[in-house]
């Protein structure tokens, strides 16, 4: 009895530091920004390795999603005669919803966890031990570049996924379905807001592409310096990062279009 | 590689902007502002469409309510292209569809000035309210009853 009271507090104890350590490293990186400015190369070559080399997969989901949204939404909506507002639905449901959250699911399976196994392994190979000895600033010079990266990747990757399905939509509703062309772009660009949707969606894919790298970066730095370590970090980092952006969705959704 | 994928998501965000939302159908210019009173404007929201001839030429920027006179009052923007519209125009607040969302329809006078910033529009009709019209049918159908 005592014995289960202990861990579930250990376990608290360790949740929280956690927490203390990711704020820490954070305002470490933060301080970071001005170094970076000055190296912008720095911020080019991560920006490479976690948004060009990201742009395929998440431009061919985003194609499948709005492909498959049109055909459900045809669908449910030809049964009320209103197949002219599919427009509006796909493109509504993509860039208020799953844009931002499938493109931060994606990212954090793709980019996030190859950041932590990359920042695990410099940990557990003494790169990051020897850049410090030669006095070179490990946070500042490997971490925050690779945070601002992912904060800049996101909303253009969402961006980009949003587009896509939308022209996917229009590919399965104009093309295969029969939706008049012309109602399909009338009826969204009536309904469809850019500060409303669009701005708001993209606020959020920051807001995701912040916590995503933040999870990631943190759990390469934080990670046990063994293969183990690298695995178990990895795995965290996918599923911290899944839970953070769901939940930061309910909350950001609620904020910005609950009333 | 960076710039291929920057100037994609910049693309992508400028479809966005001008083929999906509503920023590329600004038709320019401003708006000049008009009142126009109701008994009753039913479920007719801010930013709803303001029709002539079913041509949309303004949104209703927004509604208040009047305590003096019980009466809601209804701020329409109109484009500053749509500047000939007499001052005895007709307000009519309509339904598209039978179940579809509530707009407001002009119907031109004939006076030869015309409506200006800051002007009210005085001839109006309120909304259809479907319990009304239930109710005044139910009552019509009482009244032949006791007629008979």
């Amino acid at each position: 009895m005592i014995n289960v009271l202990a861990d579930f507090g250990r376990a608290g104890i360790r949740a929280v530091g956690g927490l203390g350590r990711a704020s820490v490293l954070l305002t470490a990186m933060l301080a970071g920004l001005w170094e970076l400015i000055r190296r912008p190369r720095l911020l080019l070559e991560q920006v490479y390795s976690v948004g060009t080399l990201t742009m395929i997969i998440i431009a061919v989901s985003g194609l499948f999603v709005g492909m498959a949204l049109a055909l459900q939404g045809f669908y449910i909506l030809s049964q009320f005669g209103a197949e002219a507002t599919l427009g509006v639905m796909v493109a509504a449901a993509l860039v208020r919803e799953l844009g931002p959250v499938l493109t931060a699911l994606l990212f954090a399976g793709r980019a996030g966890s190859a950041l932590t196994a990359e920042i695990g392994l410099m940990k557990a190979t003494e790169q990051l031990a020897g850049l410090e000895m030669m006095a070179v600033n490990p946070v500042r010079r490997v971490l925050t570049p690779r945070l601002f990266a992912g904060v800049l990747a996101l909303p253009l990757l969402a961006a980009l996924f949003s587009a896509l399905g939308v022209l996917g939509g229009w590919y399965v509703g104009v093309g295969l379905l029969g939706v008049d062309d012309g109602t399909f772009w009338a009826q969204m660009q009536a309904k469809v807001d850019w500060y409303e949707d669009i701005i708001n969606g993209l606020i959020k894919s920051l807001a995701f592409g912040f916590a995503c790298t933040w999870i990631a970066v943190y759990q390469g730095y934080d990670c046990v310096p063994t293969s183990e370590g690298v695995s178990r970090a990895t795995t965290r980092t996918v599923v911290h990062s899944a839970l953070a952006v769901l939940g930061l969705n309910v909350m950001l959704t609620a904020l910005m279009f609950g009333n | 590689m960076v710039g291929l994928f920057m100037v994609a998501g910049l693309l992508a965000l400028f479809f966005l902007a001008m083929k999906v939302s509503n920023l590329g159908t600004f038709t320019g210019g401003g708006v000049y502002q008009v009142a126009a009173r109701f008994e009753n404007i039913g479920g007719l929201k801010v930013k709803a469409p303001v029709t002539m001839a079913g041509v949309e030429v303004g949104r209703v920027k927004a509604i208040g309510y009047d305590p003096k006179t019980f009466q809601a009052v209804v701020t329409l923007g109109i484009n500053t292209g749509y500047n000939e519209i007499p001052d005895d125009t007709f307000a009519k607040i309509l339904t598209a569809g039978l179940l579809g969302e509530q707009y407001i329809g002009l119907e031109p006078g004939g006076s030869l000035r015309n409506l200006t910033e800051g002007d009210e529009i005085r001839l109006t009709q309120s909304a259809l309210v479907l319990e009304d019209v239930i109710g005044q049918f139910i009552f019509g159908k009482a009244q032949e009853g006791g007629a008979k």
